[in-house]
């Protein structure tokens, strides 16, 4: 017992192989890693300083404007009010919806539940297209709405096949006395099923929570008014934008554009870093729930 | 407290219409609006298909324009960009079908390898990272990394390989390149995760026989583990294969700029740019829905494929 700790807590194995194989991943953790740190300590940097480069490792002059650039925009702000939003209120309504369709239809007896499922396993196949798509959410005055973001993300046939597969994989001997003891679905659904679901909740609140945090694009079809443009899609005007001055500077367009390119540089990566730390603090506390999620899908898939 | 309460049984087979209705409602009202939802959102737009067919106008209604049988469709197959879209939306799905397959499964293979318990789950966290980034944020931070100061040519520079800095984004002849690194760099952990998984199900007391035989770590990776995904390798491949025509909208559409678009025109972007931007709307719909049809045929002839060779299917 004592030789296998000592074994599991060495960093590498006797062989060269292992030596090479822990060394070869501490690379890969190196090429995903400080691409990311080095976006965020040019955040921390002074704007005009960062662009003269030749940092690498540590901010040169430690500034915190660009984030106080950030939090003092009101564009910027309002992006993110909507995005949280949409997301808080999106991914709720997502995985509420598609659970209780996917418990309704997870029960063998359900009448008509031959057509529910032809139902939806069609849509899988088949789509009328972006255009017919569009007219669509236009006659459906969801153009310049909220709401565009929540209804017509509320359902997925696909996740909520996974979330029936998971509940029908429940044992059936619980709701079956709780039954006994008088409730009824509803009861059975919130009593019973969900408390033993969090797994697949906790994966299907993670993935709803995700798309609506980083879409841009629905607001790019859909959306005009700027008041209700969440932040990744601010984020793409912004990144669009800088691309084309890219493009200017490459050509030698006058050094006036370069300049204000460069000065927002900084403010740019400042909320890049803001829009994605929620996301990548939250997601470690989740994997072993989508771990668990993606192979569940894969067996129904 | 044993007298058990008159309800309904939970699987009531034996009663007529109404009963079975009055007692599973609950269930009805909520599959009900789920079919609803479905109604809505992908029944009612599919007549809109007939605008393929006819000359549609923004200003009247969908079936108001004069049906032209397939004009749209030979247009679309006489099209003079459509060679050089379709070489790049090949290229593109080819790199990711076959670099961007294989390298999770090396990557699986070798987190496999790791004797460490603590230091393996660390880098399966980490190599999670970049899939939760936004292609509008990655594509933010590319478009810095590989601009003329940014991080690539800096280090390049550095490094003497380049001599004059370039923004990796306006050569046209790197793009593919820089659209697969940053898909891997992106996806490599997260498509790992089932490969890890069917590792992980591989049947152990084989390994234990294949040490008494004496085999060492290389051939029990290349004669048990391989062989033991073998199945779930050729059913992600086949099912992959099957929308080569598709590709990454989000990332293109983020990448693509004027100086680039000669090499990042892909299908799925070429329609949206005819249909939305241009407002061809009959010509964009005959578009996608020229490549639904060859996608639907291509999946189903995967379909057929893989319950030759692995014996399941993922069609129903």
């Amino acid at each position: 017992m004592t030789v296998m700790r000592k074994k599991r807590f060495r960093l590498t194995g006797e062989t060269p192989f292992d030596f090479l194989n822990a060394f070869f991943m501490l690379l890969l953790m190196l090429l995903i890693l400080y691409p990311l740190w080095y976006v965020l300590i040019i955040s921390f940097n002074e704007g005009r300083d960062a662009a003269r480069g030749g940092i690498y490792f540590w901010p040169r002059m430690f500034s915190t404007a660009n984030y106080l650039a950030v939090f003092k925009n009101g564009k910027i702000l309002q992006g993110f009010f909507i995005s949280g939003s949409r997301a808080l209120i999106g991914t709720f309504c997502a995985v509420s919806f598609t659970g209780l369709v996917g418990y309704a239809l997870g029960h063998e007896h359900l009448m008509g539940r031959r057509f529910y499922m032809a139902l939806g396993i069609v849509t899988m196949f088949f789509s009328g297209g972006l255009i017919p798509y569009y007219m669509l959410i236009r006659n459906l005055g969801l153009r310049n709405n909220f709401l565009v973001y929540i209804i017509p993300a509320m359902f997925n046939f696909y996740n909520m096949l996974i979330m029936m597969t998971f509940f029908r994989s429940l044992p059936k001997e619980m709701s079956e006395s709780a039954q006994i003891d008088g409730a009824g679905y509803v009861g059975i659904f919130f009593r019973i099923v969900l408390p033993l679901s969090m797994p697949i909740i906790a994966t299907m609140a993670l993935f709803n929570g995700v798309y609506h945090w980083n879409d841009y694009f629905v607001a790019v079809l859909y959306i005009d008014s700027e008041k209700l443009l969440p932040i990744q899609t601010i984020l793409f005007k912004i990144v669009a934008e800088s691309s084309a001055a890219n493009m200017l500077t490459k050509i030698n367009m006058p050094d006036v554009v370069a300049q204000r390119q460069i000065t927002s540089e900084s403010v740019k990566m400042a909320t890049m870093v803001i829009t994605t730390a929620p996301i990548v603090v939250v997601y470690p506390f989740l994997q072993k729930y989508f771990v668990k999620g993606i192979m569940i899908g894969s067996i129904k898939g | 407290m044993d007298t058990p309460r008159a309800t309904a049984p939970l699987n009531p087979r034996k009663k007529g219409f109404l009963p079975r209705l009055l007692e599973q409602w609950p269930l009805q009202v909520i599959a009900l609006a789920g079919a609803a939802w479905l109604i809505l959102f992908s029944y009612v737009p599919l007549p809109g298909i007939y605008i393929a067919f006819s000359d549609y106008k923004v200003t009247n209604g969908v079936f108001a324009g004069a049906f032209v049988g397939l004009k749209h469709f030979s247009e679309f197959l006489t099209d003079k960009n459509l060679p050089n879209v379709l070489i790049n939306t090949l290229a593109i799905s080819g790199l990711n079908l076959s670099i961007g397959f294989v390298v999770p499964i090396i990557f699986a293979l070798l987190l496999n390898e790791l004797k460490n318990l603590r230091y393996k789950r660390v880098v399966q966290t980490i190599s999670y990272l970049p899939h939760f980034l936004s292609w509008v944020v990655l594509g933010g931070f590319l478009i810095s990394w590989t601009s003329e100061y940014g991080l690539i040519n800096q280090i390049l520079f550095q490094l003497k390989l380049i001599k004059t800095p370039t923004y990796l984004l306006s050569d046209e002849n790197s793009f593919w390149a820089v659209a697969l690194i940053s898909q891997l760099w992106k996806e490599t952990g997260w498509n790992a995760i089932l490969f890890i998984a069917a590792i992980a199900g591989v049947n152990p007391e084989l390994y234990e026989s294949a040490t008494l035989d004496g085999a060492n770590r290389f051939q029990k990776a290349r004669y048990i583990t391989l062989p033991g995904i073998l199945p779930t390798i050729a059913i992600l491949f086949i099912l992959q294969s099957a929308y080569i025509l598709s590709s990454n909208f989000d990332q293109i559409y983020v990448l693509r700029n004027t100086l680039n678009a000669n090499r990042s025109t892909v299908l799925d972007i070429y329609t949206y740019r005819i249909g939305i931007q241009l407002g061809r709307f009959s010509y964009s719909t005959a578009v996608g829905l020229t490549k639904s049809v060859v996608s639907l045929i291509l999946l189903l002839i995967t379909n057929k494929v893989s319950e030759h060779a692995t014996g399941s299917t993922f069609l129903r």
